[in-house]
């Protein structure tokens, strides 16, 4: 972590990069070749964000996406995850879900929302399930993959070593498969955080990032639609950078298994 | 793929292994479907809903919104890979374009693909060229971050020598750092096309374009039409799963063999 010369450059470049587009897009909204409703000057829309997270509303937005996020994510983990270790080592279990899976698979949650919609109404059910469906996959699949790929020999020299299946289980197919069960959560929670926005914005509710963007939209609120932007953005990257990162490292990382993870 | 297989198992075999669980499935639905605990309208059971597909594409329904969908898929597409590839080679090549173009990339990535939608339907207004607009930003950024990362991995020794032979600059980018960085760029366009397709279906029901299988989707809702809808699904998953078996694999199948699975 320490900033090398390099590291120093690369953030005053990156400075220099994004104040001259910042500079270019506050000419072009000032200029007015656009009208203002549409390209909102930058402190407008700096004013909105603050003003947005000032009075809560923001805040409760983002409440209210990341608990349907979350509910939808857990599902995926406590159905995929399991169901993923069972395909890897049962071959029935395999033959039975893989075929439903592989023909779910390239069906894009989204094109679900209008039938979720008529069989559950409009609300958090339908969200909830969207993200499932969408976080579903990649973490059934990674798990799967990962498992099928802990090194045999690991397996037999822990049975000759006398582990019992318990304890082959945590010891050995769990931290073994463990970069692709992270790869597998990464995956999904991306997948995830498309979803939500998309299926809040399809199945309206009142609160809700996706359905802010969409609902200002009919206000041409071009101001609430960019400083929402900014805070999707920041959760997604927070999520990436924090969360799976430092997940990364105490699980992978202390587990030794990084030779795996680069292939 | 099947080569390697010591023992093969009987044809009919494999198909009926492969079908069971889409009999059990339908089986299911069926029983649920006729038992009446579901309005009708909003579960149908399976022969009505096969009756809509087969009425729908013989009446030149469902072919007209399923070519729509893959025009825009393939325009958007096109966008992505022509600018993601050259922005990417770019800030491979040129410091600038790397100090330029980095930090951009990687504040625009982050955002979910359909929460820029409502801006981009604010900007552009409604219908195709939005959607074709914003199928074709969303998935130039795994084009553009896959390119850029071929382009560096490059061996330098390779550059050098070829400096060293002689090799102008169009040469060289022509027979070693394209070559060199084609894996990644196969890579990046196929998770760049997965994208697309991911977000096409929410972008068409959001652009109200006026075919499109999201639309149909969407619109059937209206209506009640569960039947209809689900023939859409149908039609979705058999695009995705002609685009995974014909584009994906095709593409995995090309690196694999030329450079000896290097991604």
């Amino acid at each position: 972590m320490t900033a090398s010369p390099e590291r120093w450059r690369m953030i005053g470049r990156a400075t220099a990069t994004l104040l001259a587009a910042a500079a270019f897009y506050e000419t072009v909204a000032q200029s007015g070749i656009f009208p203002g409703v549409l390209v909102p000057t930058l402190p407008k829309v700096g004013h909105t964000l603050v003003n947005l997270l000032g009075d809560g509303t923001m805040l409760r937005h983002v409440f209210y996406t990341l608990v349907r996020v979350m509910c939808g994510f857990a599902f995926a983990i406590m159905v995929g995850l399991p169901l993923g270790i069972l395909m890897a080592r049962i071959r029935a279990v395999e033959n039975f879900v893989m075929p439903l899976a592989s023909a779910l698979m390239p069906i894009p949650s989204l094109a679900w929302v209008p039938v979720f919609i008529l069989w559950f109404g409009l609300g958090d059910t339908v969200t909830i399930l969207i993200v499932f469906y969408a976080a579903m996959f990649p973490m059934l699949l990674n798990t799967w993959t990962g498992v099928r790929a802990v090194n045999p020999l690991w397996l037999r020299a822990a049975g000759a070593m006398g582990a019992d299946e318990g304890a082959l289980f945590w010891k050995v197919i769990i931290p073994g498969a463990s970069p692709f069960i992270i790869t597998g959560l990464r995956q999904a929670f991306q997948r995830s955080w498309i979803a939500v926005v998309g299926a809040e914005m399809l199945a309206a509710s009142d609160w809700g990032l996706g359905w802010v963007i969409f609902d200002a939209k009919e206000f041409l609120n071009a101001d609430v639609m960019m400083a929402s932007l900014t805070v999707i953005g920041g959760i997604g990257y927070a999520f990436e950078r924090l969360v799976f990162g430092s997940l990364e490292r105490v699980t992978v990382l202390r587990w030794g298994m990084v030779r795996a993870t680069k292939g | 793929m099947g080569a390697r297989i010591m023992y093969r198992e009987p044809r009919w075999r494999v198909i009926a292994r492969n079908a069971f669980p889409f009999v059990v499935v339908v089986a299911i639905w069926e029983v649920l479907a006729h038992v009446g605990i579901f309005p009708v309208r909003l579960f149908p059971p399976v022969e009505t809903v096969v009756v809509a597909f087969v009425r729908l594409t013989v009446a030149g329904i469902l072919p007209h919104h399923a070519f729509d969908t893959v025009l825009r898929l393939s325009g958007g597409f096109m966008l992505a890979a022509i600018a993601g590839v050259a922005v990417g080679i770019a800030m491979g090549r040129w410091r600038l374009a790397e100090d330029v173009f980095l930090p951009l990339v990687s504040i625009g990535a982050p955002i979910p693909g359909l929460a820029y939608a409502p801006l981009f339907l604010l900007w552009f207004g409604l219908g195709n060229l939005s959607a074709v607009l914003l199928v074709g930003f969303v998935s130039a950024f795994p084009v553009i971050f896959n390119t850029w990362t071929g382009v560096k991995a490059v061996k330098e020794i390779w550059v050098r020598s070829a400096q060293a032979m002689g090799a102008d600059n169009r040469r060289l980018f022509r027979h070693v750092i394209l070559p060199g960085a084609l894996p990644y760029i196969l890579t990046g366009l196929r998770l760049g096309l997965a994208q697309a397709w991911r977000i096409l279906v929410g972008v068409e029901m959001l652009a109200a374009v006026p075919w499109g299988l999201g639309w149909l989707i969407f619109g059937a809702r209206e209506f009640l039409n569960t039947d209809v809808m689900l023939a859409g699904i149908v039609i979705i998953a058999i695009i995705g799963l002609a685009l995974e078996k014909l584009v994906f694999q095709r593409i995995e199948a090309f690196t694999i063999v030329r450079w000896g699975m290097m991604t």
